[in-house]
């Protein structure tokens, strides 16, 4: 890989060269971010029709499987600045960890909240043990874990290790719980019944979908890197670059 | 290095007795609310007793944890261990095999008289002493890490629960299963034995990882 490409990727963990990238890029992936939603909820509210079946209730998917997609790609990458941290002990890994487990926990909650939402007018039940929700609720406990051990052992560097270590034994053993449950509800529902199993959808109802994945990634990007920012200028106040920053403002 | 801290860890548990009667205790008293709670009908008992054996015995173990690494971090014994010759996973596991020698292998031991509890015919119980067999151990693992982790914190094991119960879902469902499905032969045992052999490799590392943090706070 190119030698200078390279370099600055390293200078990215810097916690003053990410402030300064992340001023650059921040507004407009604000910017962007909202144009998306708004362009992903206009056309899955407005426009895409209603299905045959749900009528106008299985717009809540446009939340809703977002959501799902972004928490567990949140709590990957969540171990994976938890690995960055044990392996490499790049310091603003461990700041864009403890930033970003509340936003994953957030977003699991919601996809649990709309998942009942949306079950109650389809299936007739708040809450039923399948496989995708029985696995959506364990990973509300990991991320739940993560955040408990985090809040228990306070700020100091051991506390980012122990975090670290639990949130990569957990994305290890993410695969294992997940065909584990997978496998349980095989077996405990006759095959003929499936209950997310669903026709295909026309383009206009996932065309919208993927808009709002899109939406979602970057609003979930802005916020992360928002708050990084903000964790960054707490944990460095007392570096020459942060005074400088606050006096000139 | 390793032998002796075994041996040292059998010891202590042997010279103090109820330390490690108190979770087993746990386990036959709660295996009594059961029946108390569901009703006398033998047939759901029978049902549910390889569900409720197993989630009694993750319970026990999560109780079990605490002796294992808290006095040790107070009186400053596991900074010794972490510092000391050898690997810290070795002394890590050999903790971990006392532990289990003590908590798992009474459990394993008290099944039959937990199947006749629950009203399981004796052509159960090799089943459910053979899941626990294999299962238990990886219980004592997980549980170990989670000890690991939340020793050196203010309310640790009010934590621990949380930490740990999802890591210890697929044992559960594997080996509730590999009791319940007499059709599909030995198969979940094997995969029960996989999932022995991948903790036994994997988790002593991230015990001796968390114990190295805990001990530099």
């Amino acid at each position: 890989m190119n030698i200078r490409l390279w370099n600055w990727i390293h200078k990215l963990g810097s916690a003053k060269h990410f402030y300064r990238f992340s001023s650059l890029i921040l507004p407009g992936l604000w910017v962007v971010s909202v144009l998306i939603l708004s362009l992903g909820l206009y056309a899955g509210l407005m426009l895409a029709p209603a299905d045959y079946q749900q009528g106008d209730s299985f717009r809540i998917m446009y939340i809703h499987v977002p959501a799902a997609i972004l928490s567990q790609s949140s709590y990957v990458m969540m171990a994976s600045m938890g690995a960055l941290f044990l392996i490499w002990k790049i310091k603003l890994a461990d700041v864009a960890m403890r930033t970003v487990a509340p936003i994953g926990a957030a977003l699991t909650f919601v996809a649990l909240l709309t998942g009942a939402i949306w079950g109650k007018p389809t299936w007739g039940t708040w809450w039923v043990w399948d496989a995708r929700l029985t696995s959506t609720l364990i990973l509300m406990f990991l991320f739940l874990g993560v955040l408990a051990i985090r809040n228990a052992a306070g700020n100091g560097p051991a506390a980012g290790r122990m975090a670290a270590i639990l949130a990569v034994i957990g994305v290890i053993n993410l695969p294992i719980i997940k065909y584990s449950v997978d496998w349980w509800f095989t077996l405990h529902q006759p095959a003929s019944f499936s209950l997310t199993e669903r026709p295909a959808m026309p383009v206009e109802m996932w065309l919208p979908l993927v808009v709002m994945i899109l939406g979602f990634y970057s609003w979930f990007f802005a916020l992360w890197i928002l708050r990084i920012r903000t964790e960054v200028l707490v944990t460095e106040a007392n570096k020459d670059w942060v005074r400088q920053l606050v006096n000139q403002r | 290095m390793f032998i002796n801290v075994l041996n040292r860890e059998l010891r202590i548990a042997a010279r103090s007795p109820g330390e490690w009667l108190q979770p087993l205790c746990f386990l036959l008293i709660v295996m009594t609310l059961f029946p108390l709670g569901i009703g006398p009908s033998p047939g759901l008992l029978a049902t549910l007793a390889p569900a409720l054996i197993w989630i009694t015995a993750l319970m026990a173990v999560l109780l079990s944890v605490d002796r294992l690494f808290r006095d040790d971090f107070e009186d400053g014994t596991l900074e010794q261990l972490v510092l000391s010759s050898g690997p810290v996973w070795l002394n890590s596991l050999a903790k971990v095999c006392a532990h289990w020698l003590f908590t798992g292998l009474p459990i394993v031991c008290l099944s039959p008289f937990l199947c006749i509890m629950m009203n399981l015919s004796s052509q159960w119980m090799p089943k459910v002493a053979l899941s626990l067999l294999l299962g238990t151990p990886i219980l004592s693992l997980l549980a170990a890490l989670g000890g690991a982790l939340t020793v050196g914190l203010r309310q640790g094991s009010a934590l621990l629960p949380v930490i740990i119960m999802p890591l210890m879902i697929p044992v559960l469902i594997l080996a509730t299963q590999a009791i319940a499905s007499p059709a599909s032969g030995d198969a979940y045992f094997l995969w029960l034995g996989a999932l022995l052999s991948f903790s036994l490799t994997f988790l002593p590392l991230a015990i001796a990882a968390s114990l190295k943090v805990a001990v530099s706070r």
